[in-house]
């Protein structure tokens, strides 16, 4: 489904990971319409539940009705049932994407930890399906980065290493990237709670530019 | 909760001048898959890879699952349709469950399922997409069933779906066909190395890492994941 | 129950003068003239007991059966009128299924026990409807282990460490509270229970009985009833029991 006439484009590098005591998850911040940036300083680490995250990307308004839903779900979930788990936030995003995949556009990264299957992430296309992996990258600045991360991505990471390895994703992403830019947020997910980080953009890591 | 918006589709449409209306299109896909009768019973093939347009973004996607003790089911094309194809199939075995008078559904029965459930979406302008390769074991033989995105369905001893058609399933009629009842296990796995080999070879949509699923009287195997051996030439 | 006759007595909708809604407490004397159903939960999973009365020697064998599965880890037995408690099981059915839709995983117990316990409370509600006479025992293994409901025909349900409801089970929750359940092994749960239900019956006033017994355990996680040779050995040892209890009484 491409952008319907005005709506505003989330570009995006977004990326998440499992790690040795949960998940980190990490996004830029840029968001635009065509070439115009109309957000430079964007949020697009939405929280669902209290230990489940999400990272947003496509149609900006597709996405946050979405979440905005799904965090409603949940939030009458975890009071009729019980503690919802990172995959049955997963399954209700599934939902919503496969029975109205036609108007949306919309892809998302989900990610938590509970206390039945400790971090999981999820990735949620285009187009309906469900897919559980250790690591996942979406958004237009992912294609850049597939090789990086397919290369240097390792199970049970400690906190730190598995912050670089997002950090340096996205700066990679970002710098070939148009629709991904501004600076970098990320978010760690463990059964301590969810801490909240913020690279500013003059502190994001620079690459040799052969043509300097 | 309802998430089904499907009919207020058309009013949406309607309301939205500018948007076309289309019916659904595959977005992350499956590649071909085999399927053939062997001595003991079916042996049928898919590859892990979940595609995203020409990029390769999923690779271990199991895209055989079982259902029942007897029957596996392979798909093909839109996954996030194969997905929901899968909850159907374990929503309609519980319920069938419920029953308890002794009789399952076997390889037939679902087989006939799939194929109206597809020319049902069919008929309404809105299809799974998928091509369904229907393995089982049933009545002391295989039964081996094809069923598509438009309600094609058909049983033969051999079947491969999209590009596998003209890469793979002559490999298999060649090898198979009048010996259905000679084929050993071992040559069977063979022959299913060799197709997978040749897809690899020439489906750029393809991977190097599949499961195989055999249906026999004992009940059904599902294999870890794994590859063959390749051989390039300078 | 002084109230008889005085008018309060025939609808659901309307109190007695000392609180009371006479219908419902019918609807409970309905499920104790019925067969006893036990349940007893343990850290391996929930053992379900029934005795099912059989009123005639036409009836089939094994059929209209009193304990039934729901979604594939649920499982309910229920006493008391059998055309209500089929509905119940129905309704059951179709809440998890419905559960299963939304969320793509098995209910949890809490929230079948509740939609149900919801389900059977709107039917004391109105002048229209008559409450259920049945109550169903819902023994379930979901993501924390193994679970054990009774939903009575008020519409209240608890959460039980072992139950029982039907004509014996007064004796049978005397027997069942005795029980060591916390160190007990589901084997040994499936013989207890079928002696209890073999113990409570009453061979002056109902002849017949057929014995039902079902598990979850918690290594499978499913609903089945119990494998022949494991129940006919179960109920081997429940008659054993019996017969030594005579002779002591003799």
């Amino acid at each position: 489904m491409p952008l319907k006439p005005g709506e505003l484009d989330l570009g995006t590098t977004i990326i998440a990971a499992e790690f040795k005591d949960g998940v980190v998850m990490g996004a830029d911040t840029r968001a635009t319409m065509g070439s115009y940036i109309s957000t430079r300083n964007a949020n697009k680490i939405t929280q669902l539940h209290e230990k489940i995250h999400l990272c947003r990307s496509g149609s900006s308004s597709d996405t946050q009705a979405i979440s905005d839903i799904v965090k409603y779900y949940l939030q009458l979930y975890s009071i009729v049932n019980e503690e919802p788990t990172t995959l049955t936030a997963a399954e209700l995003m599934r939902e919503l994407n496969y029975n109205n995949k036609e108007v949306l556009s919309a892809a998302f990264i989900v990610a938590g930890w509970d206390k039945h299957s400790g971090g999981n992430v999820y990735i949620l296309p285009l187009g309906g399906t469900l897919h559980k992996a250790p690591f996942a990258i979406t958004g237009s600045g992912s294609t850049y980065i597939y090789g990086y991360c397919d290369s240097l991505y390792r199970k049970n990471m400690e906190k730190e290493e598995a912050l670089n390895f997002l950090k340096n994703a996205l700066a990679l992403a970002m710098s070939r990237d148009g629709s991904s830019g501004g600076s970098i947020r990320m978010a760690v997910i463990t059964e301590e709670g969810v801490e909240r980080l913020y690279i500013h953009n003059k502190d994001i890591p620079e690459y040799n530019d052969l043509e300097n | 909760m309802n998430f089904d918006n499907n009919n207020n589709n058309n009013n949406f449409y309607e309301s939205v001048g500018n948007v076309t209306k289309q019916t659904t299109r595959p977005i992350v896909t499956g590649t071909s898959i085999i399927g053939f009768k062997y001595r003991d019973g079916i042996m049928i093939a898919a590859d892990n890879l979940a595609s995203y347009g020409s990029l390769a973004r999923f690779k271990s996607v199991e895209r055989i699952f079982p259902v029942g003790e007897f029957t596996c089911i392979a798909g093909s094309g839109d996954l996030s349709d194969f997905q929901y194809i899968k909850h159907l199939l374990e929503s309609l075995m519980i319920k069938e469950n419920y029953i308890d008078d002794g009789h399952v559904l076997t390889a037939p029965h679902i087989h006939e399922y799939l194929t109206q459930i597809l020319y049902g979406r069919r008929s309404k302008l809105n299809p799974l997409w998928n091509s369904l390769i229907i393995g089982g074991f049933h009545d002391g033989e295989g039964y081996l069933g094809y069923a598509d995105l438009l309600g094609t369905a058909h049983k033969s001893s051999t079947i491969a779906t999209g590009l596998g058609t003209q890469l793979m399933h002559p490999l298999l009629r060649k090898s198979v066909e009048g010996r259905e009842n000679e084929v050993t296990e071992e040559e069977a796995i063979e022959i299913v190395n060799d197709c997978m080999r040749v897809s690899y070879y020439r489906d750029a949509r393809s991977l190097n890492k599949f499961q195989r699923a055999k249906i026999t009287a004992k009940g059904f195997e599902i294999t870890e994941p794994y590859s063959v051996d390749v051989v390039w030439h300078e | 129950m002084s109230s008889i006759g005085t008018g309060y007595d025939i609808s659901v909708s309307t109190y007695s003068p000392d609180g009371r809604v006479f219908q419902v407490e019918y609807a409970s004397k309905a499920v104790d003239n019925s067969g006893t159903a036990i349940g007893l939960r343990v850290n391996e999973g929930v053992v379900l007991a029934v005795e099912k009365l059989v009123h005639s020697k036409l009836l089939v064998p094994r059929s209209n059966r009193r304990i039934q599965t729901v979604d594939t880890h649920i499982g309910v037995a229920t006493a008391g009128l059998l055309a209500d408690s089929r509905h119940i099981i129905n309704r059951v059915r179709e809440e998890a299924q419905s559960f299963r839709d939304i969320y793509k995983y098995q209910v949890p117990g809490k929230t079948i026990a509740d939609r149900v316990g919801q389900y059977v409370q709107a039917y004391t509600l109105y002048s229209s409807v008559r409450p259920f006479g049945s109550s169903a025992i819902i023994g379930i293994v979901d993501n924390g282990g193994p679970h054990l409901y009774m939903v009575e025909p008020s519409g209240v349900y608890w959460d039980y460490f072992g139950c029982a409801v039907g004509k014996g089970k007064q004796a049978a929750k005397t027997e069942i509270e005795k029980l060591k359940l916390s160190e007990m092994s589901i084997l040994d749960a499936v013989k207890d229970a079928a002696r209890i239900i073999y113990a409570v019956h009453d061979n002056a006033k109902d002849k017949e009985f057929e014995l039902e017994l079902s598990w979850i355990t918690k290594e499978s996680g499913k609903h089945q009833f119990v494998p022949k040779e494991i129940a006919e050995e179960a109920e081997g040892l429940a008659k054993e029991s019996l017969n030594q209890e005579e002779m002591k009484d003799d």
